[in-house]
């Protein structure tokens, strides 16, 4: 019998997931080239500080049958939407489900300007999500405390660590067990979603961080999710309150 | 609308030798790529780059398909006098796009 509970108390322990202490917990910034982490360090070398940019001129732009800007509510962005981004997602009223940024812009589009809602992953979305989580860069992590979210965010815990796809791969099989090693010539960052939207060389653009999350269900060979679907937004709490204390890099450069 | 960011020294002492950057967002598409429809891509890249410093050419530049998107040059040049630099990308459709700087020499 004794035996018996040594050996399941064996199995438990191989099975759970190893997850990353705080002292440990690494931006991807830190797995990269200097030539990458200077590229983003200087704004004037950054390639995402283009599309900040034109997000601060449509900022300012009137949109929509309420001929209303971003700025005739919000007003100047560096002091309203300081630490936004920093906290999203958010718990939405409305729905009663988790809402990330580039799905409250729409919101305001939809409810405040009166203008139909932007594609997900089109340029303008991401560039007004890049330049409203820009005010947030260099801020730490801080996800929202409500407690409303905590079955959303166990439900993308539990995607997180789901076996998924041909491969039978879950996220937390490589960003959990084997960061620090390699994916063919690459090292495996702990996946902490610190600089969305962010630059990243391979796409040669901006890219949204459900993308990102595409990128990899694809590589798993999974079926991804659609863009704007609820169980990126359930990951990306679970990633937000997982990568808690970590700074902001909006707009990261990523290869 | 392209965005292009420069960056230039404000002020500079005479004889010494100033940093110039500058990037442009544009697609840089090759023409080598099919699109999702089986059709191909066409060709739009720039083609050339000219910066002028006090309105004489002091940096020029042709680009070609193999250059990367949102393609970010570097180069140095001697502050001689205050003036404005100026930064011209032309295209394949033959837009053109400008930026300034202005620098002060003592």
């Amino acid at each position: 019998m004794l035996r018996f509970v040594l050996l399941a108390a064996v199995a438990f322990s191989s099975m759970a997931r190893a997850e990353i202490p705080s002292k440990d917990k690494r931006s991807g910034f830190d797995f990269m080239s200097p030539q990458t982490q200077a590229m983003q360090s200087d704004e004037t070398s950054n390639p995402g500080m283009l599309w900040v940019l034109d997000g601060e001129r449509m900022w300012s732009e009137s949109q929509g049958k309420a001929e209303k800007s971003c700025a005739s509510c919000h007003e100047d962005a560096a002091k309203t939407m300081r630490g936004v981004a920093a906290r999203y997602p958010a718990f939405d009223e409305q729905t009663k489900r988790p809402i990330d940024l580039a799905g409250r812009i729409n919101r305001c589009r939809e409810t405040r300007q009166d203008a139909p809602p932007l594609a997900r992953e089109s340029n303008e979305l991401l560039t007004l999500s890049a330049y409203v989580a820009y005010q947030s860069h260099g801020m730490p992590i801080t996800p929202a405390a409500d407690r409303r979210l905590d079955k959303y965010r166990e439900n993308g815990r539990a995607w997180f660590e789901r076996r998924l796809g041909q491969l039978q791969l879950s996220c937390a099989s490589c960003h959990d067990d084997r960061w620090g090693a390699r994916l063919g010539g690459s090292v495996i960052p702990q996946g902490h979603p610190t600089g969305y939207p962010l630059y990243r060389l391979e796409w040669q653009a901006v890219g949204s961080l459900q993308r990102r999350l595409r990128g990899c269900l694809v590589g798993v060979r999974a079926e991804p999710f659609e863009y704007g679907a609820s169980e990126y937004v359930d990951i990306e709490l679970f990633l937000m309150s997982r990568a808690a204390g970590l700074k902001m890099e909006t707009p990261a450069v990523r290869p | 609308m392209t965005r292009a960011l420069v960056n230039v020294p404000k002020t500079a002492k005479r004889g010494e030798v100033i940093e110039i950057r500058a990037m442009i967002q544009h697609v840089m598409e090759t023409g080598y790529r099919e699109g999702p429809n089986g059709v191909m891509i066409p060709r739009h890249i720039i083609k050339r780059f000219v910066c002028k410093y006090g309105g004489e050419e002091i940096f020029s530049a042709e680009l070609f398909p193999a250059i990367a998107a949102n393609p970010f040059l570097s180069f140095s040049a001697v502050a001689s006098e205050s003036g404005t630099i100026t930064f011209e990308w032309t295209d394949d459709k033959g837009e053109t796009q400008t930026a300034s700087a202005d620098i002060t020499v003592t």
